[in-house]
């Protein structure tokens, strides 16, 4: 459904109009502080801006009440122009209690909006966030526009007469908060009113609180004094074409099931719950009318064989999880690539080592799905940049493991999975059919070789069903041509020599390295992942101060592109900035032999492009 | 276009062209034999038959099996099975194992691959030992078991297969022995045909690490009081001039002497057909010295079945919804346009 609607702001107030903004909401993790910034999101992206996300919450589903544990944010930045980035500094905070506001007080730009519940800051809240005063008396927030509003008094009024206990009526205060968020940047009610209608069919009192709330919050940002004006962000200038928002589990789920399509397959998934993958096996799981079967097993090891054993019955197969669930895949991993079957594996980092930071994103897995496995065992390595960008990365990465019958590492993680961005909806039939055949018998009275080789040294997909082509794979070693059981050492010599071509072979499939800036210069930003927004928004500022800084982005890593060696001889500085403490710069400095600088970060935080601009300053000229 | 005529398949022709690398001697070749018979006698394609199995001396078979297979790794075949049967219900799955292969490595896969009842067909090589890694205790090895890796003898409680199935509710349970070839032959069949998990412990000789070990069930001289081979709707009478009986006393079995007053109406009768598990578990249970050991089919139910299952709800979901259209889904929900 295609949406046009005005604003609903009466302009009785001054408007400003800003080229962008960033707000954050920030609460308890069970005050709804994920819902409200989706909402903000959503309501944005749908009057025409550019948007980009970024939710941050803690690992526990309701850590006790009222403590800095327990604090859930949820940061929205929406603009004019073209974003990268979920936002640098917040404009706007919408603090629910003490514990948020100490936790995300840092991040708000002087001279910000900042918009406390008043009513939540009694003494036992001030004291469990560590507060001997109340910051909202004393001058600590002198810096800010502070609105102190009583949001809880006022839902309670707002939902009078609805017949709720007082425990229903508080947990409408994040529709006051969305309210006044809304008036606060011109925002219309509509597409929440919708979302309230389907979320809450059944509970017809619910929803008509949270429409009330959501009302008297609009209304009170219009009414009270304390507002003395609203900002107003015109449409972004994007590509032609009509957009939804997604969520980069989303977009990767979605383009898994083309990729499927596309190459006449059914996919399979075999997955286990865990943090911040579980989201593609519960989109995957609604789409049984698309052919996709979900399996979801009774651990990690267990998901993905069961995805191998649907490769090798002829299937899209697919695993997803994230770091430690990688780690227990290791030895399958190694099967997929001794088989030669088509699988896709994701990872969706997040912080390690061990249990890490469950809900926070990082990037130091990559020398993992590298060489995380015994003996010697490549594969091919895609990564995400983009929440949208994971739907291309599905597919492509589809199309590499089946032409190249190899098991293929996408890495995503979880700012990517999370986060969420305009995606600009494409036709189906303009993208391009991943073409797959299976053998069938020979004709020609000679045996079925499972193990002979095409020009790029894939071998052929023989599924069982076929028949004449029965034959038997394994983890042993096997012999060239006949794929039988061998220990003969040459033939291991010359198969370890033949996987580790074909998985080099995929350079010639992926195209060229492409560079944003002059070709050669004083700095190269290198980035893969998620940095890809913060290091182009950075390397774009900086060009426009006339430095020589271009900025190369990895999709795959491995193999790398053809070309990337003579990129990185083309600048005097090389600057790798991941978030993890230099894996990428290992890769590089290994294959290539020059020297890079990594940029290195493991705070469970994006980068900042402050950050990235500091740290390339001073390299520079 | 005329008829074809499908080609008789004979044992012979569902062994593959590799070598057996078995010790000789091993209990594994007369399973493989029998293996042959059953195929041949169930007269399914070549091709629409899969063995998978794990790792172990057992896990070998699928190799030697002209149909398809795989030779995966270690306890986890009942996964790599599921994912292909889950894919293709017109495929005959057959999982191949070892006891410290189903039961100790790969003792999870074997717990919910039997509960969730995937229609697999699971064949345990239970020879009490790990013999590919020459002759460490198994699972399944008796208390004070002397091994390379047990000197002073094992100490650990032994598991056993069959109460484990059934504790899991499979809805085949079955045992038979190696050198027991009718018996073991009839089993497999039984077990290939039943729509739902099949499982089916095989006595299996080791005779290079654990010689000996069924010696009570294959003895000539012995054996007839050591086992008891049960059938449905028949009561439980073994010995060598059948003799001997199963009479339940309350809740526990007890061997009885037929004649002197008892006769074969008071023995316990086997249901194999019982909804509940508990008869089958009680006759898991019976373990040689003190009882004959059941040979034979413990347990034949019927259950919905994972694969079928999974499959029907997919052909649902696009009777209801209708095939999956990308286009339209891409364009659900709210979206904008941009001029």
């Amino acid at each position: 459904m295609s949406t046009e609607f005005e604003s609903e702001t009466d302009h009785s107030k001054a408007v400003l109009k800003i080229e962008e903004a960033t707000v954050r909401f920030c609460g308890d993790s069970g005050d709804g502080m994920q819902l409200a910034g989706t909402q903000l999101t959503n309501t944005s992206a749908l009057a025409g801006n550019d948007v980009a996300t970024f939710p941050d919450f803690p690992a526990e589903i309701r850590a006790p009440r009222g403590t800095l544990a327990g604090v859930s944010g949820f940061q929205v930045h929406f603009s004019s122009t073209d974003i990268y980035t979920p936002g640098e500094t917040v404009d706007a905070l919408i603090a629910m209690n003490p514990a948020a506001l100490k936790t995300n007080i840092a991040d708000l730009k002087s001279g910000g909006v900042l918009i406390a519940n008043s009513d939540a800051f009694d003494k036992k809240s001030l004291e469990q966030a560590g507060y001997d005063d109340n910051p909202l008396d004393d001058e600590t927030l002198d810096s800010y526009q502070l609105f102190q509003v009583p949001m809880t008094d006022m839902t309670r009024r707002a939902v009078d007469g609805l017949d709720l206990s007082q425990k229903e009526a508080d947990r409408c205060r994040n529709f006051f908060a969305m309210g006044l968020a809304f008036w606060l940047y011109g925002r219309s009610l509509e597409p929440t009113r919708r979302f309230i209608d389907l979320k809450f069919k059944k509970l017809p009192a619910i929803a008509e609180a949270n429409r009330r709330a959501l009302a008297a919050g609009r209304n009170y940002g219009e009414t009270t004094d304390a507002f003395v004006s609203s900002f107003s962000v015109d449409k972004a200038k994007l590509s032609p074409g009509t957009y939804r928002n997604m969520t980069g589990n989303q977009a990767l789920a979605w383009g898994l099931m083309t990729a499927a399509k596309l190459s006449g397959k059914e996919l399979f998934l075999g997955s286990y719950p865990i943090t911040p993958a579980s989201d593609i096996l519960h989109e995957l799981s609604r789409y049984k009318n698309f052919g996709v079967r979900t399996f979801q097993a009774e651990d990690e090891i267990a998901a993905i064989c069961s995805a191998i054993g649907a490769a090798y019955s002829g299937h899209m197969a697919l695993t997803t999880s994230s770091g430690p669930g990688i780690a227990l895949k290791g030895e399958a991993m190694g099967l997929a690539v001794m088989l030669e079957l088509p699988l896709l594996v994701v990872n969706v980092q997040r912080g390690g080592p061990s249990t890490g930071l469950p809900t926070k994103t990082e990037q130091a897995d990559l020398l993992q799905v590298m060489f995380g496995r015994n003996g010697e065992c490549p594969l091919p390595v895609i990564s995400a940049r983009s929440p949208a960008d994971c739907f291309e990365v599905a597919i492509e990465a589809w199309r590499v493991a089946a032409r190249f019958m190899t098991p293929v590492m996408i890495l995503s993680d979880g700012y990517l999975a999370n986060g969420s961005e305009p995606w600009r909806i494409v036709n189906y039939q303009d993208l391009k059919p991943i073409p797959i055949t299976h053998p069938e018998a020979p004709t020609n009275g000679k045996p079925f070789l499972a193990y002979e080789r095409d020009e790029l040294l894939a071998r052929p997909w023989a599924i069982p069903g076929t028949p004449g082509l029965m034959h038997r794979v394994g983890g042993l070693e096997k012999a060239d041509g006949t794929g039988n059981v061998s220990y003969d050492p040459i033939n291991h010599q010359h198969m370890t020599d033949t996987r580790a071509q074909k998985v080099a072979n995929v350079a010639q499939v992926i195209g060229d390295q492409e560079v944003m800036g002059d070709p050669a210069g004083d700095l190269l930003v290198l980035s893969w992942g998620g940095p890809y927004g913060s290091c182009r928004t950075a390397v774009t500022r900086l060009q426009a101060e006339g430095h020589k800084v271009s900025h190369a982005h990895l999709r795959w890593l491995n193999p790398f592109p053809a070309n990337l060696g003579e990129i990185l001889r083309s600048f005097k500085k090389v600057l790798i900035p991941e978030l993890n403490m230099g894996q990428l710069s290992m890769l590089i400095r290994n294959q290539f032999l020059i020297d890079t600088i990594g940029l290195n970060k493991v705070q469970g935080k994006p980068f900042q492009v402050a950050e990235i601009i500091d740290k390339a300053e001073s390299l520079l000229p | 276009m005329a008829p074809v005529e499908l080609p008789v398949l004979k044992p012979g022709d569902f062994g593959s062209d590799q070598d057996v690398r078995w010790c000789p001697g091993c209990g594994d070749y007369s399973i493989l034999a029998q293996m042959k018979k059953v195929m041949a006698a169930l007269a399914w394609p070549r091709e629409k038959t899969v063995f998978v199995s794990g790792i172990g001396c057992s896990s070998r078979f699928p190799y030697y099996m002209n149909t398809y297979g795989m030779h995966s790794i270690h306890g986890r075949a009942p996964a790599f099975a599921t994912g292909i049967k889950s894919c293709r219900p017109d495929l005959h799955v057959f999982v191949i194992t070892g006891d410290g292969d189903a039961l100790s490595i790969g003792g999870n896969h074997f717990m919910h691959v039997v509960r969730r009842n995937v229609n697999l067909n699971i064949i345990l090589f239970n020879n009490r030992i790990y013999g590919l890694t020459k002759g460490q205790y198994s699972p399944t090895s008796e208390l004070g078991k002397i091994t390379k890796s047990t000197p002073m003898g094992a100490i650990d409680n032994p598991m056993n297969p069959l109460s484990l199935a059934i504790g899991c509710e499979a809805t085949f349970v079955a045992r038979s022995i190696d050198v027991h070839i009718k018996h073991l032959a009839d089993t497999l069949k039984r077990a290939a045909e039943h729509p739902g998990v099949s499982f089916v412990e095989v006595y299996q000789n080791c005779n290079v690490f654990n010689d000996g070990a069924y010696k009570y069930a294959t003895d000539k001289s012995v054996k007839s009081d050591n086992i008891i081979e049960i059938e449905h709707g028949k009561p439980l009478i073994f010995g060598k001039n059948r003799d001997k009986g199963i009479r339940l006393n309350g809740m526990q079995p007890e061997v009885v002497e037929l004649g002197k007053g008892i006769t074969e109406d008071d023995l316990l009768f086997h249901d194999e057909l019982a909804p509940e598990p508990t008869l089958a578990y009680l006759l898991s249970r019976m373990r040689y010295p003190e009882f004959p050991e059941p040979i034979g089919v413990l347990r034949c139910v019927d259950a919905p079945r994972y694969d079928e299952l999974l499959n029907e709800q997919v052909a649902q979901a696009r009777a209801e919804k209708g095939e999956g259209d990308l286009d339209k889904l891409f364009r659900s929900g709210d979206t904008w346009t941009v001029e």
